[in-house]
């Protein structure tokens, strides 16, 4: 099917082109429900993805300010608690069960279905067919049923909220022997068995994109995009689909195995087991293979995430510090270096699981060499604003305190994946305090920087600007001050996934620290709904673009209309002849020079 | 109904705000777009110096609170290690820290768009490049080549004549078992075990288990200076023993046995002593989530002088003897018949 008989166009082509008006005559006819719900427009599935996203992170956000609550005030009860969780919060006191169920289904959510479906979805939907030059994706029927994978996917985690044995309560990471055995917890009983069947199904939703945003990128670039013109937001999504392809399978073996285990009788993960009083007659597997298998993807999928952001970032600094990107080639090639060593890396999660100690120091010197891509990108990142002129929009401020999160976050990798001071910090708060900032924090703001920059292409509006800065700073510096102190209560050994420290003569001292943390976490999660009540209101009632290029920036995109219909271009898909990052004199007082315009005489490219 | 007053008060709060914010938007407009740009990124700019400082001074504030909240020195040899190669890690990434901080924020601040500079194009510089190539490159060989000497030594067999105690996990509470008079830890397997006479699933008919002593609150008994080796395992799901003040850990996993070793260095009386706190323990906490009592699965240390042991072990009575008093007289010496070569362990 070629790209452009796919699309109908929006009914307002200015052009003379004949065949457009015939697209323009069923255009009419579209209802409601083939545009906007089952729609197989790039713009409108990313705008679904994004919109999902939003509602699983307020979901995952409130879940966090639930149990913040319990760790701030192990003492006090909570009416909003009995409230939400009715018996598990019998007179306003979460119980144990609750707490973990609710532990581990915030984790899933925002790794998975905010920061993997909700950003990768979003933005490799948006940005792939409008900045390479193609009417849509490669194959926009996948692309719609990848979109509804993860719509079921994501009902069947939130109905597992609601059934009497709760949730799934094994950590995101669900380590069997305790997420295969109904006897060992509450929450691996049906709560697990939905747990298990949402994520395969998130599987199938991520290969789908996956699959799709591959071919895309490379099959459908337009006239005179070369691979290295292709901004760097495109080589990133690029590099986060291979990820996914080649990873993500290896989650749903591991699912898969996990489902035998729990019904079929078989020992993939099990042997020796006494629990409830009677022994099991499982014997010979290895509760250590589901590990190995978990974070197969398990660190592929923090890239997975990481990715799509470093892309924004770059993309967004240079474009509103007015200087090209710095070292282009070289942040391909640490994107290229990221890639292959995210698989070569996962057993740093397992160092303490008894490995061998040679394995164990394989791992450590791979590990460590990601440190070296990481830190050349930051030098790049650093480099490209220097000397810019930089132009402070909301997006941009996002993407400078990514910059500052992904440095704090990325030198505490460098303790943990050096084995001998991971014994000591694994599984301690030091470990939640590094991942939340290098990713979830440093992710989430990527994701906003892209979605405050990228709004006006999506809905033809601004964002408030002003609500906008105020959402940076509360979530920037708030941020910090929940996360930086847990570096020192994991330096001083309190582990992570507790329910309550009072009983602990090394660990009850933090009490205090505690509270002062929940207290940030809940002005965080306010300063969130406030952004996404920046986002619905605007959606209606923002400030109008007027100019189809706001940002003065050089990618495709800013070349369609000021709200594109399917099909994206109006006329003929404008031919590349420049790379993305031309900011630079144009001889006539502009400081950019947009990909589409041809060299001028003398002039070199790239 | 206060809860939804309170929703409420929120959402007019988020109104009032955004329309507060749209006319600030809109006097901007009436300003031009050129001057409202400048003016913008001289106050962004400017904030974002003032965030610096604020972070910083933040670090610090933090730092000085913290401290007399972190637990006292390293207890074992391999702790000191830790604590070297720790500090050694905090120099290399605290300069690089602050070195990229301060730039990012200076640079933010130096560099604002306030007026028509003219950009400077400057895409590539191979030299740069190579530079910061290289020079995290050979951060991370040192402190690979730090951290694998420490980690090699971490895991590497017990020194000869080690302590050897059992600690094994269950939901929710450890146990461990010492050898005994004849310094062997008989045979156990799974499907011996019952909660009333068995907790470990000792095999009887292995001798050695005879004198096996069991603690059911899985106290763990050291001795100062002497290296001790933990024989690790997991009745059910994988738990984790956590030695924070050893800078020690290993799972328990079920079907597999793991261990640690280290030298204890300081006794938990001395520590007591050190950190002024009458009630100072050395607590052993699970670390891998293990279900719903996770947060409750403590077990103490006890660090004591060689003495102190011996009595302690004399008082002691074999797990087999405890469950099987039957069988044995008052008083008669509760020795397995295993022969004198392998008394004691420690004299291996
Ligand atoms: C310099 C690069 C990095 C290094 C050397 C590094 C190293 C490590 C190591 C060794 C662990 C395991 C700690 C433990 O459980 O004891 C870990 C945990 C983790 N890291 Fe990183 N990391 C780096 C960057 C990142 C990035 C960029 C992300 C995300 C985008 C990330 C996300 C995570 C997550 C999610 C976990 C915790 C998973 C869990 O146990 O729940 N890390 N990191
Ligand atoms: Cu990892
Ligand atoms: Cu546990």
């Amino acid at each position: 099917m070629s790209n452009e008989a796919a699309i109908h166009t929006d009914v307002h082509t200015h052009d003379s082109h004949g065949h457009h008006d015939d697209h323009a005559h069923h255009e009419h006819k579209q209802h409601f429900i083939t545009k906007y719900i089952f729609s197989q427009d790039h713009k409108i599935i990313s705008r679904q993805f994004l919109i999902t996203g939003i509602f699983w992170a307020i979901v995952g956000g409130l879940m966090s300010v639930f149990f913040r609550l319990q760790l701030g005030f192990p003492e006090q009860t909570f009416k909003v608690l009995t409230m939400f969780l009715g018996d598990w919060a019998h007179g306003g006191k979460m119980d144990p069960e609750m707490y973990y169920g609710l532990i581990t289904i915030h984790g899933t959510v925002l790794v998975f279905f905010v920061l993997t479906g909700g950003l990768s979805g979003t933005f490799a939907n948006f940005l792939i067919p409008l900045q390479i030059g193609a009417r849509d994706m490669a194959s926009p029927f996948l692309n719609m049923l990848s979109y509804w994978f993860f719509a079921i996917a994501g009902v069947i985690m939130f109905s597992s909220l609601f059934i009497t044995t709760g949730p799934a309560s094994g950590g995101w990471t669900t380590y069997p022997p305790l997420s295969a055995l109904k006897e060992a917890s509450m929450g691996s009983g049906l709560g697990m068995d939905l747990w298990l069947v949402s994520m395969a199904l998130f599987v199938v939703s991520s290969l789908l994109g996956g699959l799709n945003y591959i071919v895309t990128i490379l099959n459908m670039r337009t006239k005179g995009m070369s691979m290295t013109r292709l901004p760097l937001t495109i080589w990133a999504l690029l590099f986060t689909a291979i990820l996914g392809v080649l990873s993500f399978p290896v989650l749903l073996s591991a699912a898969v195995l996990l489902l035998f285990d729990r019904h079929a009788g078989t020992s993939f993960y099990l042997s020796e087991i006494y629990v409830a009083g009677k022994a099991l007659p499982n014997v010979g597997g290895s509760p250590i293979l589901y590990q190995h298998l978990f974070w197969f993807l398990g660190h592929p999928e923090v890239y997975i995430i990481m990715l799509p952001a470093m892309g924004m970032a770059s993309e967004i600094l240079a474009t509103n510090s007015r200087k090209p990107i710095f070292g282009y080639f070289a942040m391909i090639l640490s994107l290229i270096g990221i890639t292959l060593l995210a698989f070569l890396v996962w057993a740093h999660h397992m160092f303490v699981t008894g490995m061998s100690p040679f394995l164990g120091g394989v791992f450590v010197l791979l590990t460590l060499l990601i440190a070296i891509p990481s830190a050349v990108k930051v030098f790049n990142w650093l480099t490209t604003i220097w000397k810019g002129n930089i132009r402070f929009t909301v997006g941009m401020c996002f993407a400078l305190g990514f910059v500052s999160l992904f440095i704090s976050g990325g030198l505490t990798g460098l303790f943990l994946g050096n084995s001998a001071l991971d014994i000591h910090l694994h599984d301690t708060y030091f470990v939640v305090a590094h991942f939340h900032i290098v990713m979830g924090i440093s992710a989430f703001f990527g994701m906003f920087a892209g979605i405050y920059h990228w709004f006006p292409k999506m809905y033809g509006r601004f964002m408030n600007n002003t609500m906008g800065y105020i959402h940076f700073f509360i979530t920037f510096v708030g941020s910090y001050v929940i996360f930086w102190p847990m570096h020192y209560e994991g330096v001083a050994g309190m582990p992570r996934r507790y329910y309550d420290f009072s009983n602990w003569e090394s660990f009850k001292q933090f009490g205090e620290l505690n509270q002062m943390i929940s207290i940030a976490a809940i002005i965080v999660f306010i300063a969130q709904l406030f952004f996404v009540f920046n986002y619905f209101v605007s959606i209606w009632k923002g400030k109008k673009v007027t100019d189809p290029n706001p940002w003065q920036s050089n990618t495709l995109e800013w070349t369609t209309p000021i709200k594109p219909g399917h099909g994206n271009w109006d006329g003929e898909i404008p031919e590349v002849h420049r790379w993305a990052y031309d900011y630079k004199d144009d001889g006539n007082g502009g400081d950019f020079i947009p990909q589409h315009i041809p060299l001028k005489e003398g002039e070199e490219s790239h | 109904m206060s809860g939804l007053m309170l929703v409420f008060l929120v959402v007019l709060i988020f109104v009032v705000l955004y329309q507060v914010a749209r006319s600030s938007e809109m006097v901007a407009q009436i300003q031009g777009e050129q001057q409202f740009d400048k003016k913008r990124n001289k106050i962004l700019g400017f904030s974002m110096l003032i965030l610096m400082i604020a972070f910083f001074v933040g670090i610090v504030w933090c730092h000085e609170y913290m401290l007399p909240l972190m637990g006292p020195e390293a207890a074992s040899n391999h702790g000191v290690q830790y604590d070297f190669m720790f500090k050694v890690t905090l120099w290399v990434t605290g300069i690089v820290f602050v070195l990229t901080q301060v730039l990012l924020f200076w640079f933010c601040f130096k560099y604002q768009r306030n007026g028509d500079k003219a950009p400077v194009f400057f895409a590539h510089s191979n030299k740069l490049e190579l530079i910061w190539t290289t020079v995290p490159a050979i951060a991370m060989a040192v402190l690979v080549a730090i951290g694998l000497k420490a980690w090699f030594t971490m895991t590497g067999e017990a020194p000869k004549g080690a302590m050897q105690i059992e600690i094994v996990g269950k939901q929710f509470n450890w146990i461990s078992r010492y050898p005994g008079p004849d310094g062997e830890l008989g045979k156990k397997y799974f499907l011996n075990i019952n909660d009333k006479d068995n907790l470990l699933g000792q095999d009887w008919k292995d001798k050695r288990n005879m004198d096996d002593i069991i603690i059911p609150n899985g106290e763990l008994r050291l001795v100062k200076d002497v290296p001790v080796e933990l024989i690790i395992g997991s009745r059910d799901v994988i738990h984790d023993v956590g030695l924070s003040h050893f800078r020690m850990k290993m799972d328990a996993v079920p079907g597999i046995t793991t261990r640690i070793w280290f030298t204890p260095t300081i006794t938990t009386a001395e520590m007591k002593m050190k950190t002024g706190n009458e009630n100072f323990v050395y607590e052993l906490s699970c670390d891998q989530m293990c279900g719903k009592g996770h947060y409750s699965m403590r077990a103490i240390v006890v660090v004591e002088t060689q003495a102190e042991h011996d009595k302690w072990l004399k008082e002691q009575k074999s797990y087999y003897v405890q469950n099987h008093p039957e069988e044995f007289p008052a008083e008669a010496p509760i020795v397995a018949p295993v022969d004198s070569s392998k008394k004691i362990t420690m004299n291996k």
